[in-house]
């Protein structure tokens, strides 16, 4: 099935799916609350905040090459190997040269949406390597063999029951629907992990160029001992993610987690300048950073594109869509889900299979006004669906009727003769323009404006 | 709109050539048929003084992407031009200091549904709700937080009506949930989908467009 029957027949599952979308509904609200109230308590100035962000990040782009240099020189100069993957497959291949190397049959990974779009946990059960989820809701969608829901609460549409059963199914715990019970249950279930594996994976969230730093932020603590327990780190991190100083963490560590969850600070929170160094007593012994482009370089030559590489991936464009609100994560069958999946999946994936994303959107620029590094969402989908039609992506059928639109429009006796016979005309046309059964016919007013015109005095 | 901008002292043209801004095939990613109509709304409105639309998103479309559309084609001058004398309707009530003239009475519990693109892309928050609320008799119930999208989208809705018929389900929800018993948009595409929408539910509410509203309240 193609991937645009495939999101058309799911979307029309979940639009009838009352108790699905009220379950998101009652997640996401829950998320609303706290953000809006962090945004007022926290920030003097949300919007002044958003475009003090934005400058720092635009400051990045226009400096990628010679800070992305710069950030390995110096985590280099402390022992970390610094690997540049141009795609997947590379990124890949070096993953499974240092588990080679390494022989690692073990590996523990945090919540990474990186390690996600190069399909690492596919890829280390091809090689033979076992790979567990540390995150507690990465856990929960692997042990139910699904991926994750959303890019900051990937299993947002369990309820505790559910988790509750998964748990004792595969993993043999007592049956309980009690979060802190769960959370308990996961807890001593990934003790042990830490321990005995060879490998922890992690992602980032920001790599600081000046400093060398990679900076983690999570609530569980499960990120830090993923990185710190076995003998070797490798992080994967988008080429997009590097900020200047350390000094810019003060803005988006707040920003993030404001964004995100409603947070004034995320738990835990990261600051990693390299693996154990001498007379020290903890940490890895080796530590690697893939850099991930997968796409990113040519994202970054386009000149329109380029602000969407600003993204902090904090979700918030996601919880403001009333069309993600509707028809959930899983739809989108993409790493990246909502408006931001929906811009870049279509660039890196190819229009070809997934320009049906960025049309997946009724334009009302929730996501704009919400995203903290203000990036323009809304816009960069329209130019996204210009660039399907220009390389020809776009359905035979609407092509034909937008021509024919325009060809009406074009000439104003063309478009009384079209008004007059309006409501035949949508019922010849709603069955070819309509990709659902529904077939919706509107409601059309007898008279046209300049019917009523005519008979008006002023 | 146009009984009430005379009501109000102002004489209206209408030019009945005139036919649409070319957004859908904009947003479709049609630029060239898009510009192909656009180009006869920019002939067609040169010379006006002030153009007034009962729409946020055609009014949208002129203000803020016409200047892309049109970016290095010979009207990209009178068509940058138009953004400076284009109004959403309410916003021109507001910009002529015209609310304080407005009255009228409306019995019953009143909810208003700003569109997207007159909240977001206009940034027109509180004009609508100064408007309605010099109409005497109503109760004024939004529901809280930012205005959410009701579905409609254009071709959106065509495309993935399923979506786009539950958004406008669970939007006029929102009203219905606080008893609203007429909710007004200002915006002709919410109001036709939302309108569709509670006709396919059998759902108990009454859906205005703005200028209808303001014309049974003021009796025009």
């Amino acid at each position: 099935m193609s991937e645009n029957s495939r999101f058309l027949n799911q979307s029309q599952l979940f639009s009838r799916d009352e108790n699905h979308r009220l379950k998101i509904l009652k997640a996401i609200s829950t998320y609303d609350d706290q953000v809006d109230r962090m945004k007022s308590d926290q920030f003097i100035d949300w919007q002044q905040a958003r475009l003090a962000a934005a400058k720092i990040k635009k400051y990045v782009l226009n400096n990628l090459p010679s800070l992305l240099e710069e950030f390995e020189e110096k985590i280099s100069s402390r022992g970390t190997k610094v690997l540049w993957a141009r795609n997947k497959e590379e990124a890949q291949k070096y993953f499974i040269d240092i588990a080679t190397q390494h022989q690692a049959k073990k590996v523990v990974k945090s919540k990474s949406m990186t390690t996600e779009e190069i399909e690492f946990n596919e890829l280390c059960q091809n090689n033979g390597i076992e790979v567990v989820e540390s995150d507690l809701g990465e856990l929960i969608v692997q042990l139910a063999n699904e991926k994750p829901y959303h890019i900051v609460t990937p299993a947002m549409h369990k309820s505790k029951s559910e988790i509750g059963k998964l748990f004792q199914t595969r993993l043999g715990a007592p049956s309980t629907d009690d979060a802190e019970l769960l959370t308990m249950i996961a807890r001593e279930h990934l003790r042990q992990i830490y321990i005995s594996s060879d490998i922890g994976v992690t992602g980032a969230n920001f790599i600081v160029a000046h400093d060398g730093a990679l900076v983690m932020t999570e609530n569980e603590g499960n990120g830090r001992l993923t990185m710190s327990c076995p003998p070797v780190h490798v992080a994967f991190v988008g080429i997009e993610k590097v900020i200047p100083r350390l000094m810019d963490l003060s803005l988006f560590l707040p920003l993030l987690a404001t964004s995100g969850t409603g947070q004034q600070i995320t738990g835990y929170n990261s600051i990693i300048r390299g693996p154990r160094q001498r007379g020290e007593i903890d940490g890895p012994e080796e530590m690697y950073v893939i850099l991930v482009d997968n796409g990113r370089s040519e994202l970054y030559n386009k000149d329109h594109f380029r602000p969407i590489l600003s993204c902090i991936r904090c979700g918030a464009c996601l919880n403001a869509c009333p069309v993600y609100r509707t028809i959930g994560g899983h739809t989108y069958h993409t790493p990246y889900q909502g408006p931001i999946g929906s811009v870049i999946t279509p660039q890196f994936r190819g229009m070809e299979e997934w320009s049906h994303l960025s049309f997946a959107s009724s334009l009302c620029a929730s996501c704009t006004s919400v995203c903290p590094v203000n990036i323009n969402i809304h816009e960069l989908l329209l130019e996204n669906r210009w660039e399907a039609h220009q390389k020809k992506k776009t359905d035979f059928t609407w092509n034909l009727g937008l021509k024919m639109w325009a060809w009406i429009m074009s000439d104003r006796f063309r478009l009384n003769i079209v008004s007059k016979l309006g409501r035949h005309i949508y019922r010849l046309f709603m069955p070819i323009l309509s990709q659902s059964k529904r077939k919706r016919i509107p409601d059309l007013p007898s008279k046209s404006f300049k019917d009523m015109w005519n008979n008006y005095e002023q | 709109m146009a009984k009430i901008l005379n009501h109000l002292g102002y004489k209206i043209d209408y030019n009945n050539q005139q036919t649409c801004c070319g957004q859908p095939a904009f947003n479709a990613g049609h630029r060239d048929e898009a510009r192909k109509v656009a180009s006869r709304f920019v002939d067609i409105f040169n010379s006006a003084d002030v153009i007034v639309g009962p729409s946020g998103s055609c009014t949208a479309m002129i203000k803020n992407y016409y200047p892309i559309l049109f970016s290095n084609h010979k009207l990209e001058n009178e068509a940058s031009k138009l953004r400076y004398k284009v109004f959403e309707f309410s916003e021109f009530l507001a910009q002529q200091d015209q609310i304080k003239n407005i009255s009228g009475k409306y019995s019953g519990k009143v909810g208003f549904h700003n569109s997207c693109h007159s909240y977001r892309e206009l940034g027109i928050h509180q004009i609508p709700l100064d408007i309605l609320q010099k109409v005497k008799g109503i109760e004024l119930l939004q529901p809280s937080g930012e205005p959410v999208c009701c579905g409609f989208g254009g071709l959106f809705s065509f495309k993935f009506d399923e979506i786009a018929a539950t958004m406008a389900k669970t939007r006029i929800g929102m009203f219905t949930s606080l008893n609203v018993e007429t909710i007004v948009t200002n915006d002709p595409g919410c109001l036709m989908h939302m309108r569709q929408e509670a006709i396919d539910r059998q759902i108990d509410v009454k859906i205005l467009h703005l200028t209808e509203f303001l014309v049974q309240a003021i009796k025009l």
